[in-house]
């Protein structure tokens, strides 16, 4: 019998923003508030096992979808759940199901990837012996070298400091891992590996994962099914083969997830950046 | 694992990550202390040199001892509402609030791990602080009841752990300045709390302020227990008494965080700034 791992159900999401005296004068308006709607009434389900993206420009809604999930924002409607547990009114319970992994790298810049690491692992509980032994694992499988492990982050890369944010999501086994671009910004070679430990995490593991990112072929090769998000609407939803065949062929050229992106909203994906961020 | 084995895992979390960060940030740690240190010996040398301000014969160890404790009273009061009112500013500084607050550790928790080390870290500071002035001013403190002391000052932190909770709602609330905000609630409890002179001395008005202070009965019984020698036995009313209104402002923090988080999270501001 199949699992659900993720149900999302009319879900909305609108943030309040402040406008500048400028952009008032530019666009000829007195309202010093503006409400932007950063997911509108979406649906989706993620089954047991799959890897399933979301890919979508800048500002679509995807980072604010996988942060409704991690239980950092609430939704004005609409609900979400965690293998059946409601992640507004049963939060403790999902956070011990969930990790995550974001674009931005955060941890205390002063601490080793251990320290830090560690101080994850406390949080949920874990005893200090096993997760050293654990991370020390998995940050060799992430192509690290143990001579890092008790350096300072600071004086890490980008791509190095990354694979520790994906070593840490994975430490503490989460059954439902939220990976929000995280190959974004790391050089080819960074990239690939962490892209090899998320087919891998699929493999050799009993978890789920929700990937969100704006890399097409990050898309097309991790997974199982895709949702495209624009403007916090999902246009489509598939198998990515499946995507590719709401698109004729071209040319006699392979049907990319960029001609579907065209195709489905009518804009490539640097206008819809483009657009999303003016 | 039981729960209580899981949370207080999570509550060392936050004693060793303080711990860390102290170690990282020792520098900081060397002037903060200089600055408490000459502070201290600042104020209590206003004490020292108040019988040639007025031309009259008064009791200086008496007076320097007066303004010691409330120097030194301030200086681990402080402390304690720092480190609980910064668990927040910290964590939005440094990029991590997201993750600890998505990790599976409840606010209770998390509060119960930032005092124990608040506690520990104000007491070895306030000795060391005690211990210098003490034998920079050659004070006498033969006939003081330190037993009494250290009881007022225990009763006395259970208030301040949760006039910092009610703090940290500022950088909740507020992501570029809420930290600083703080700085006024502690500077309304200097003023109000009679740290360097008796509340008898404010304007009446204030004195009504003064009296809500959990402060003010702390620094008072401090001097009772130094100054007049006040036996333990006395004092364990008052104590018995900060304590308990020290749990329903605890109670009251802990009240008004979730609700500011709940606030925080529906308007998306649990972010990083900085």
């Amino acid at each position: 019998m199949r699992t659900t791992a993720l149900e999302v159900e009319r879900v909305r999401k609108v943030f309040v923003r402040k406008d500048s005296a400028k952009k008032r004068r530019r666009l000829r308006t007195k309202k010093k508030k503006e409400e932007v709607v950063a997911l509108k009434d979406i649906d989706l389900t993620v089954e047991r096992g799959e890897v399933f993206g979301v890919l979508g420009p800048n500002g679509s809604g995807k980072s604010t979808l996988i942060r409704l999930v991690s239980t950092l924002l609430l939704p004005d409607s609409g609900s979400l759940r965690v293998f059946g547990h409601d992640v507004e009114h049963d939060s403790f319970a999902v956070k011990r199901m969930i990790n995550r992994v974001s674009v931005d790298a955060a941890f205390f810049k002063k601490f080793s990837p251990i320290e830090n690491l560690l101080y994850a692992a406390r949080l949920y509980g874990l005893d200090a012996g096993e997760a050293k032994v654990k991370m020390r694992e998995i940050m060799k499988r992430l192509g690290l070298k143990e001579e890092t492990f008790n350096n300072p982050m600071e004086h890490m890369s980008r791509g190095m400091q990354q694979k520790v944010a994906v070593a840490r999501g994975f430490l503490t086994s989460p059954i439902l891992l939220l990976l929000d671009e995280p190959t974004t910004g790391l050089d080819p070679h960074s990239k690939r590996d962490v892209q090899a430990f998320v087919r891998e995490i699929r493999e050799t593991h009993d978890a789920t994962v929700l990937l969100t990112t704006h890399d097409m072929d990050e898309a097309d090769r991790l997974c199982d099914r895709i949702a495209i998000i624009d403007e916090g609407r999902i246009v489509a939803l598939d198998t990515p083969e499946g995507l590719k065949r709401l698109v004729p062929s071209q040319n006699g050229d392979k049907t990319t997830m960029e001609d579907v992106f065209i195709e489905l909203t009518g804009r490539s994906f640097e206008e819809a950046e483009a657009e999303e961020e003016s | 694992m039981s729960t209580f084995v899981r949370e207080m895992r999570g509550a060392y979390a936050f004693v060793e990550r303080n711990i860390n960060l102290m170690k990282r940030y020792w520098g900081w740690e060397v002037v903060w202390l200089i600055y408490s240190l000459t502070n201290a010996l600042a104020i209590t040398y206003i004490g020292n040199g108040m019988g040639m301000i007025s031309g009259q014969e008064i009791d200086t160890q008496y007076v320097v001892t007066y303004l010691l404790v409330g120097a030194l009273i301030w200086q681990y009061l402080v402390v304690i509402f720092y480190a609980i009112s910064e668990m927040i500013a910290w964590e939005r500084w440094e990029g991590t609030i997201e993750y600890t607050f998505m990790a599976p550790v409840s606010r209770p928790t998390h509060l119960v791990g930032t005092t124990l080390f608040a506690i520990g870290y104000g007491i070895v500071r306030t000795l060391a602080i005690l211990g210098i002035v003490v034998a920079f001013f050659r004070l006498n403190l033969g006939g003081a009841n330190i037993i009494g002391t250290i009881l007022m000052l225990l009763a006395g932190s259970v208030s301040f752990v949760g006039l910092g909770i009610l703090a940290a709602v500022l950088p909740l609330l507020y992501p570029e300045r809420g930290a600083q905000m703080t700085n006024a609630v502690a500077a309304i409890l200097l003023l109000i709390s009679g740290v360097y002179y008796p509340i008898e001395s404010l304007p009446a008005w204030l004195q009504v302020v003064a009296k809500a202070s959990p402060a003010t009965y702390v620094i008072k019984g401090m001097r009772a227990c130094l100054l007049e020698g006040r036996s333990t036995v006395e004092l364990l009313p008052t104590a018995l008494t900060l304590v308990g209104i020290g749990l329903g402002v605890i109670a009251l923090g802990l009240f008004i965080f979730r609700y500011v988080e709940r606030y925080a999270k529906r308007m998306g501001r649990l972010k990083r700034s900085g």
